[in-house]
């Protein structure tokens, strides 16, 4: 076997560690606690009228079958295993008898396609800034620019998305501040619906990129005023070539290698990042339907979106591992 | 350590910045203890009042004095935050400390649970706590599970620092001096170790803060205890920016970003600190 192939194994490992425990976890969270789902449902349904003991007891078997909730814990255990390999969530509580993997991937393309295009424009922003601020140590512009971002770092990330709030939506209206879309909008195919998908995402993309930019941005300045002492660097400077030369193609682009590698621990963070985005401006993403599935007391809805985004994380983290060292000669594989 | 502050202090802008805004929160949370009105106590003064000479910073849609509101929320808040620090430092120390010295498998099942824990996304965990435990999410069920979120990160650097060490020849010493794995940690090597863990402490504040005052906000915590994010809660739950109680959301804002400036301040000082190269950079100006 190839290094490189005993790697990418090795990382296999991990990632399905990962998987592991994280739904583990999720799993046993949900299941060590007072709450059970099925009478909970129960509860509701007897509310609303229906009172004959038989009845009861036969929805309490079907719902307990539905949720794979029979037989012993481990059994359970093992049952939701087989079902999340299958992708088979189970029905959801509030919006029942529609499948939880069904209301899932309707609003996975909105929170993968904000995630993606604002995950990107913070990462070449924030590294672009920090590369030219890190070598243009003198520049009064960039170090203006730079503060900025590094100021707002620290404030912590519904605060930051309030104040947006209140300046696009109140003082200067010009921007959509809830949901995806207009709420009375075609949702056939069309320039115009793209357009108004685009400004709608303007306000919650442009927080993640405020709030994620600076960090990226000191990485990448604390690196390539590293890089710029180093002999290769002066040797160049001495020979005369030009700036902007160096800059690109003997300091940033050493630099960046250890930023994709960064870019795979930011994922995690990032999908934090979403979900209070998408509460703050009511975008119609998973983070939304999850707050609405716990205060529904969607169960299946909760535990099903918990297990997706672990998942979904790991797998990410996943493959930018295994890219990185085609990135990056440097990172050894053996 | 006295003179490691003093001389900071005489060094470092960022670090007396930090120092002075931190003073400040904490003489508000010192001014909390001399709250003349209990910490759940409402209805007790007329609504809505602007700010004014009695009223510093106004009074709430509840009836409650902004201002001893404040250093009340304050006060829990930072307990929170640094509840969450110690703990959580415990937890990285002792893996990073045991997995960079003890080497092999040891190590290698102690990072591989360690980047588990790196990637696991806290957020969707975190609501789903809140999911499970409602009424039961007391602070220090929070604390506990903040802080079994939080030590992974540290907990890489801690190992890294404890890898050079292990190589020295001071710890070869002690092994032969027949000195135990505990004692070689606890007395050698943790004191190599210190600096990094206090200048964690700060980030570890910020992001367990942070994720604190969302989780209020959105009304995920336990809403009877007064904390920063419960402040902008009930304040929303009061639509008190729409019916113009501005005072009543701008105060726990304008604190927090207080709070916020120290600690990033006071890290980002204290880690530039620990790296001799940027030590010796400040110097050289």
């Amino acid at each position: 076997m190839t290094p490189y192939l005993i790697f990418v194994l090795k990382r296999f490992g991990q990632f399905l560690l990962v998987v592991f425990l994280g739904v583990t976890i999720t799993f046993f969270v949900t299941h060590l606690t007072p709450i059970d789902p099925v009478e909970e449902s129960i509860g509701a349904i007897t509310q609303m009228g229906q009172s004959d003991p038989n009845a009861i007891e036969l929805m309490r078997q079907s719902l307990r079958e539905l949720y794979g909730m029979q037989g012993s814990i481990w059994e359970q255990y093992l049952h939701f295993w087989l079902r999340l390999a299958t992708g088979d969530l189970g029905p959801s509580l509030s919006a029942f008898p529609t499948p939880v993997s069904t209301i899932i991937l309707r609003s996975l393309p909105w929170t993968i396609g904000l995630m993606t295009v604002s995950t990107l424009i913070t990462f070449v922003l924030g590294n672009a800034i920090g590369a030219l601020a890190g070598y243009y140590r003198k520049d009064m512009v960039l170090k203006a620019v730079s503060l900025v971002f590094i100021a707002m770092l620290p404030i912590p990330y519904y605060i930051l998305a309030f104040v947006l709030l209140i300046v696009f939506g109140f003082i200067w209206p010009v921007l959509p501040i809830n949901g995806g879309y207009e709420m009375n909008a075609n949702l056939d195919l069309s320039f115009a619906l793209v357009l108004d998908i685009l400004k709608h995402s303007i306000l919650p993309a442009l927080s993640l990129i405020l709030v994620g930019a600076g960090s990226w941005l000191i990485g990448m300045r604390a690196l390539v005023s590293n890089i710029i002492t180093d002999d290769y660097v002066v040797f160049a400077e001495l020979g005369g070539v030009p700036k902007g030369k160096i800059l690109r193609s003997y300091i940033a682009r050493n630099a960046m290698v250890p930023q994709f590698t960064g870019l795979a621990m930011s994922l995690g963070a990032i999908f934090n990042g979403t979900v209070i985005t998408e509460i703050v401006f009511g975008y119609p993403g998973i983070g939304n339907l999850l707050i609405e599935a716990v205060h529904a007391g969607d169960y299946s809805l909760v535990l099903g979106l918990s297990a997706l985004s672990i998942v979904g994380v790991a797998a990410a983290v996943f493959i930018i591992d295994v890219l990185s060292p085609l990135i990056d000669p440097r990172i050894k594989v053996e | 350590m006295f003179t490691i502050i003093r001389d900071l202090a005489r060094q470092n802008m960022e670090f007396l910045c930090g120092l002075l805004l931190f003073a400040v929160i904490v003489g508000l949370v010192i001014l909390s203890y001399f709250s003349p009105y209990g910490a759940t106590d409402i209805y007790l003064l007329p609504p809505d009042m602007p700010p004014d000479g009695e009223y510093w910073l106004g009074t709430t849609s509840r009836g409650q004095d902004v201002f001893w509101q404040l250093t009340i929320g304050l006060r829990n808040t930072l307990y929170f935050g640094i509840g969450v620090a110690f703990l959580s430092r415990i937890i990285s120390l002792v893996v990073g400390l045991v997995a960079g010295y003890a080497g092999g498998a040891v190590d290698r099942v102690l990072m591989a649970i360690n980047d588990s824990v790196m990637v696991i996304p806290q957020f969707p965990l975190l609501i789903l706590f809140y999911f499970v435990l409602k009424d039961n999410m007391t602070w220090v069920a929070l604390i506990v599970i903040m802080a079994s979120l939080g030590w992974s990160y540290d907990a890489r650097l801690i190992r890294s620092v404890a890898l050079g060490l292990k190589s020295r020849p001071f710890t070869t010493q002690s092994v032969y001096s027949g000195m135990t794995m505990r004692k070689i940690l606890v007395e050698e090597h943790l004191p190599y170790v210190l600096p990094i863990v206090f200048a964690t402490t700060m980030n570890n504040m910020i992001w367990s803060i942070g994720m604190e005052i969302t989780l209020s906000v959105l009304g995920f915590t336990d809403i009877e205890t007064p904390t920063m994010g419960m402040m902008i809660y009930w304040a929303n739950a009061h639509s008190a920016l729409i019916s113009g109680i501005w005072w009543w959301v701008a105060a726990p804002v304008a604190v927090i970003v207080i709070l916020f400036l120290a600690l990033f301040l006071l890290s980002m000082s204290m880690n530039e600190y620990n790296d001799p190269r940027s030590r010796l950079n400040r110097m050289g100006n």
